[in-house]
């Protein structure tokens, strides 16, 4: 649905380059949840602004529902009447919300309608449905400035949604919101995935919109696309680093001589008792390091950090037993997993 | 003199000040709001950059803006009798106030217009909005309270600059306290001017500020600064600041009656 090629952006200033995107692959599949994670400066704005071309990219192709974006945009800065119809098909949401204070919810929604040249009639029915939609029907003459947060955020998406998009860009949507109006917006952004088939492409920082929503996701650094897939494929990756943004364990080994393992759990191994099973079949004692578990896309998924006692050549049966039980297992290199640790108390 | 003197005296120059000012209030908004937005529009950074545009146009506003009104109106004699065919009166005087006072709104509207948040420029882009909309639909709704505010500011500005109107024979409010009060020394008359004058710019700065505060529907937080209403003919230090022809105006109305008075002399 949306596809960018070797996309590159460079900005230019007073003769400094600062490459913001740098060969940029992107695939996110019609109908699904894609979310592109990183840290601020990794690029993820840059990239969901070049989805839509408000702004333009130094090089490489962007296709949105098959059509060629950075074909229709020309050369000059201006969008031509081609590329603005484009647009006007791809909705998107913002972290400030970007709602006109001057006008009404009901004529902010109307909007993108009127852009689109909708009859007034028309207009008024179709935010009226699109407020119901999103659950502010009785905030329709408030101004933006009466809302909460998260009510100015629903009135953006039924805004975004006003030109009936087969694509939703969502910039940061939740950000600005707490954890509790996020829950709720995430799950307004799933239901329209589910019910309108609404294909997403979301930007975030924060790992939790990636378990709670996302089908796919992509982890952005330095301007590139160091991991991407679907994020049940990413946690059963081994070393996959997005499985491990998702999943943090940490935890260092009480003595030398132990064997750290990483162990992920999915779908059915999730339920089963493997760690007590482990512990009477080989008669070893067992700590656990560190462990998190969460729902991801319906699934109970989970990492969990342990300890075996003695060198990994010792470990290698209850290892290959933990392999046989379904059980993604990696051998945590220790060093890697101290400066790991060191790194987390630094922050 | 007595008041039945002054009563026919000061009503006509009321009507020829509000009729000077009206129309050039008029004139000043039509041209500066499309020079104010330009400016915003081509600056750097903006909807349509255009480096050479944005200089041009901006130097233009602060040469108009830097040059004493009493000398652009001798400047602007002759384009006064081309456009309305006399340089004497209170429509030659019409021309020299509106075009004094189209930068120096262009100037207000600048500001008001750069404060409006790009992110709802950029929703309206993402929208398939076209420059044009985002104008129509964003900057200028989103900046009206503000507009008005400097709409105000600038009329404000004009009754001062009218008072130097009388040079070319325009009469107003302003004409009639130099030339009565100052040069005649009907003191008398010239404090009842200067209290209609006050009453007046009272009411047009308490109109304006109450049109911009029933138009602004941002939260209280963020509203535009609720506007002190002026007592004297200085009311706008505050709402203002940083713009010099503001002052320059208020100094040229009311500060220097001197110079105003040996100008009046002299043709």
């Amino acid at each position: 649905m949306i596809t960018t090629t070797d996309l590159t952006k460079v900005y230019r200033s007073r003769g400094r380059e600062v490459t913001a995107l740098d060969g940029v692959d992107l695939h996110v599949r019609e109908g699904e949840v894609y979310g592109v994670v990183g840290q601020s400066g990794a690029g993820k704005s840059t990239l969901i602004r070049c989805v839509n071309l408000l702004e333009r990219p130094s090089s490489g192709t962007v296709t949105v529902a098959g059509q060629d974006l950075t074909a229709l945009a020309g050369r000059g800065r201006r969008a031509g009447s081609a590329l603005r119809q484009a647009r006007s098909r791809i909705g998107m949401v913002f972290q400030h919300f970007n709602l006109l204070s001057s006008r009404t919810v009901r004529d902010n929604v109307e909007l993108p309608l009127e852009i689109l040249g909708v009859s007034g009639k028309e207009r008024t029915r179709k935010a009226l449905e699109l407020l119901d939609l999103v659950g502010l029907a009785d905030k329709a003459k408030a101004y933006p400035a009466q809302l909460s947060g998260g009510q100015k955020q629903r009135v953006g998406i039924a805004r975004a949604l006003a030109g009936d998009p087969k694509v939703l860009l969502s910039d940061e949507a939740t950000s600005a919101l707490d954890p509790e109006t996020t829950r709720s917006i995430l799950q307004l952004l799933r239901d329209l995935n589910r019910q309108l088939g609404l294909t997403v492409l979301l930007i975030t920082h924060e790992m939790d919109v990636v378990k709670t929503i996302c089908d796919s996701a992509a982890l952005m650094s330095d301007g590139r696309i160091v991991e991407s897939g679907k994020v049940t494929d990413l946690l059963a990756t081994p070393g996959s680093q997005l499985a491990q943004e998702l999943f943090p364990v940490g935890g260092v080994p009480s003595a030398e001589d132990r064997t750290v393992v990483d162990v992920t759990f999915q779908g059915e191994a999730a339920a089963k008792p493997v760690i007590s099973q482990l512990s009477r079949t080989y008669n070893i004692d067992i700590s656990i390091l560190g462990a998190a578990m969460d729902t991801v896309s319906g699934n109970q998924v989970g990492r969990m950090r342990i300890e075996l006692p003695g060198p990994f050549e010792e470990n290698v049966v209850p290892i290959g037993f933990l392999r046989e039980q379904g059980l993604q297992v990696d051998v945590a290199d220790v060093d890697a997993s101290k400066t790991a640790v060191l790194k987390e108390g630094a922050k | 003199m007595t008041w039945s003197e002054m009563q026919p005296l000061l009503q006509q120059a009321c009507l020829e000040t509000l009729w000077m000012v009206g129309w050039s209030a008029v004139i000043a908004i039509l041209g500066g709001l499309p020079l104010g937005v330009l400016l915003v529009l081509t600056d750097r950074g903006g909807v349509l950059p255009n480096v050479v545009v944005n200089k041009v146009v901006g130097q233009i506003v602060n040469i108009a803006r830097s040059m004493p009104f009493i000398i652009l109106m001798v400047a602007l004699i002759s384009f006064t009798r081309a456009i309305v065919g006399t340089t004497i009166g209170p429509a030659a005087a019409i021309v020299p106030l509106a075009i004094g006072a189209i930068p120096f709104y262009a100037r207000l509207v600048e500001t008001s217009v750069r404060e409006v948040d790009g992110g709802l420029v950029e929703a309206v882009q993402s929208m398939g909005g076209s420059t044009w909309t985002v104008v129509r639909k964003v900057l200028l709704p989103e900046s009206l309270p503000s507009l008005i505010s400097s709409a105000t500011t600038t009329i404000v500005a004009l009754i001062g600059y009218s008072a130097m109107a009388g040079t070319v024979g325009a009469g107003g409010l302003g004409d009639l306290a130099v030339r009565y009060g100052y040069q005649r020394f009907e003191t008398e008359l010239m404090w009842i001017t200067v209290a209609i004058l006050a009453v007046v710019i009272s009411v047009i700065q308490f109109a304006g500020d109450l049109a911009a505060r029933a138009l602004s529907h941002r939260s209280p937080a963020s509203a535009a600064p609720r506007l002190v209403l002026p007592r004297s003919r200085k009311p706008r230090s505050g709402e203002t600041a940083g713009t010099p022809a503001a002052d320059k105006a208020d100094q040229a109305g009311t500060d220097e009656p001197g110079e105003t008075a040996q100008l009046t002399k002299t043709p």
